[in-house]
């Protein structure tokens, strides 16, 4: 745990926190924006180069933006009458909590799962852009053409709810 | 003698590091090269504006800045002192921090880039893996603070010039992207400097750039629409129609934040264009072979300040788009022949080197031009005008 670790760790906590304590909208979506930047930091400063540089130009290049288009286009920025605090909060906390243990379990266990010397910890593999381009056309082709053919598969429902709209309006 | 030339500024570089202790040497190497990227191109910005000025003038036969200095030359230091002198108005309702923010994001965003490009033999700043990648990383973030800049003035021309900014830049960085993938297909890298060593052999004394092929050629120009685009450089400057919203996102900003928005957009036309030159031109390498004496980074720089020449250009000669054109034109033409010029690519990679590549991978290429063009034109007509927006 660095002294880089900590600064970037700060860092993408309070961007998440002030994302669902600030009252704006477009505030709470930049300091999301701040959380994903600390989120793409902490990857780069574990060496993983192309999850970092995926993580910035996929959610702050698109997911952010997006975000804010659909604050702009679908309402203003005011704040609701009645506060932006849901009132089952408690359910939404134990939720989030549940999640959390999840994925700490996961990531724990697979920390043990790694290959290494009994009671070191397990050597970081060098993983380059190249490798990882190399996995997902040889191993993993199944789920990316998957993830493709979904993607596609909603492209084109938006398309078509696009075009539905623009006939009406004739 | 021609070796010294060409790594002046890298044996610089050492020499000066040579005077720290040891342990600060790997931090002050960095802050020199940083320190001479946040300098250099800030001066080739005022070239710029120069140049862009007389440029146009003479375009539509005028003279253009003549007063301060030789032939206007210092032109570029009394807007300097013009714009840091002048007040910094904020509007009353606008959003503080915001409104203060973006100019920032987006010019550190901007420096960003130049990070990774190679300016010449053994000149990149950081040696990256995935250098292509950080640079479209770095530049999507420009996005956003456009959006806060136009979000924040609390101005409906600054909201609608951001919401144009903003969607012609996602429309236009998928083809920009698609384009470089072309290169990085070839080279099978995604390190610039790799890239610009692919391009830098000789055959009969003409070098092997991508643009001399035709799926580099049709990608490059694909590159240079969407780097336009990007760039919101005119004929595709709708976020900043004078004629329609004042100035667009920048609408209410003043003094020297107004600068620097100004410095933002130049810089990222400069980032951009180097780098197109790296991925297309060749990056430093020598056009001839016969050239090769040539300092590497004369050629980057020339390269660099030829493209900035071409922008100029188109700025003088076409007319501004409208905004269904421009997103027709994104996702019915560039992007589709994006997707083609990568099958084609793949084509060339396959069928190796002959003549058959050169022949089947030109014949794809503009058969496809043509018949898209023609489908494109179809439903035109040339008549008498008819107004459907404004009757």
């Amino acid at each position: 745990m660095s002294f880089v670790f900590w600064v970037f760790a700060v860092l993408t906590v309070a961007g998440a926190l002030a994302a669902v304590l600030l009252k704006n909208t477009v505030h709470c979506a930049l300091a999301l924006t701040v959380a994903f930047a600390g989120l793409a930091l902490l990857f780069l400063d574990l060496d993983a180069q192309f999850a970092g540089f995926a993580q910035i130009l996929v959610y702050i290049g698109a997911v952010a933006i997006l975000v804010v288009f659909a604050i702009l286009l679908t309402r203003g920025s005011e704040t609701p009458k009645d506060g932006v605090f849901s009132k089952n909060w408690f359910v939404g906390l134990v939720i989030a909590a549940g999640v959390f243990a999840v994925f700490a379990w996961a990531v724990l266990a697979s920390a043990k799962a790694l290959p290494g010397p009994e009671g070191t910890p397990a050597a970081t593999p060098e993983v380059t852009v190249a490798q990882i381009g190399q996995a997902l056309i040889g191993r993993y082709v199944l789920p990316l053409e998957i993830v493709a053919l979904l993607l596609t598969a909603a492209l084109i429902g938006a398309v078509i709810v696009a075009m539905d709209e623009k006939e009406r309006a004739r | 003698m021609f070796d010294f030339l060409d790594q002046i500024f890298v044996l610089l570089k050492h020499s000066l590091v040579g005077f720290f202790p040891l342990w600060m040497q790997p931090v002050v190497s960095v802050l020199i090269s940083v320190v001479v990227i946040i300098c250099l191109f800030p001066a080739l910005f005022a070239l710029t504006t120069v140049l862009e000025r007389k440029g146009l003038g003479r375009i539509q036969n005028r003279i253009g800045p003549n007063r301060t200095g030789p032939f206007g030359i210092l032109q570029p230091i009394a807007d300097g002192i013009k714009s840091l002198t002048k007040e910094d108005i904020v509007p009353s309702s606008a959003d503080g921090a915001v409104h203060f923010l973006a100019p920032i994001v987006l010019v550190v965003a901007v420096f960003m880039g130049f990070a990774v490009l190679p300016m010449g033999r053994n000149m990149t700043l950081v040696q990256m893996d995935a250098g292509l990648l950080f640079f479209f990383a770095i530049g999507a973030s420009t996005e956003l603070s456009v959006f806060m800049a136009g979000w924040s003035s609390r101005n409906k021309y600054s909201l609608l010039g951001a919401m144009r900014a903003v969607a012609q830049m996602i429309s236009y960085e998928v083809p920009l992207l698609m384009s470089s993938v072309a290169v990085v297909m070839i080279t099978g890298s995604l390190s610039l400097g790799k890239i610009v060593e692919a391009q830098n052999h000789y055959s009969w004394g003409l070098p092997h750039w991508y643009i001399f092929t035709p799926w580099g050629l049709a990608g490059f120009l694909m590159y240079a629409i969407a780097a336009t685009a990007e760039t919101n450089r005119s004929p595709f400057d709708l976020p900043e129609g004078e004629s329609e919203l004042v100035a667009g996102y920048h609408t209410e900003y003043s003094g020297f934040k107004f600068a620097l928005f100004f410095l933002g957009e130049y810089l990222a036309m400069l980032s951009i264009s180097g780098l197109g030159t790296t991925l297309f031109l060749g990056g430093w390498s020598a056009p001839l072979e016969a050239l090769n004496w040539v300092p590497s980074w004369i050629w980057f720089f020339s390269k660099l300040m030829l493209s900035i020449c071409v922008f100029i250009w188109l700025r003088g000669t076409l007319p501004r788009l409208r905004q269904d054109q421009l997103m027709n034109f994104a996702w019915k033409f560039v992007l589709p022949y994006t997707l083609l010029i990568l099958m084609v690519t793949a084509l060339w990679r396959f069928l190796g080197p002959g003549w058959q590549q050169w022949v089947y991978c030109s014949a794809i290429l503009i058969f496809a031009y043509i018949a898209m063009a023609r489908m494109g034109m179809r439903r035109e007509h040339f008549g008498p005008r008819k107004y459907r927006y404004a009757e």
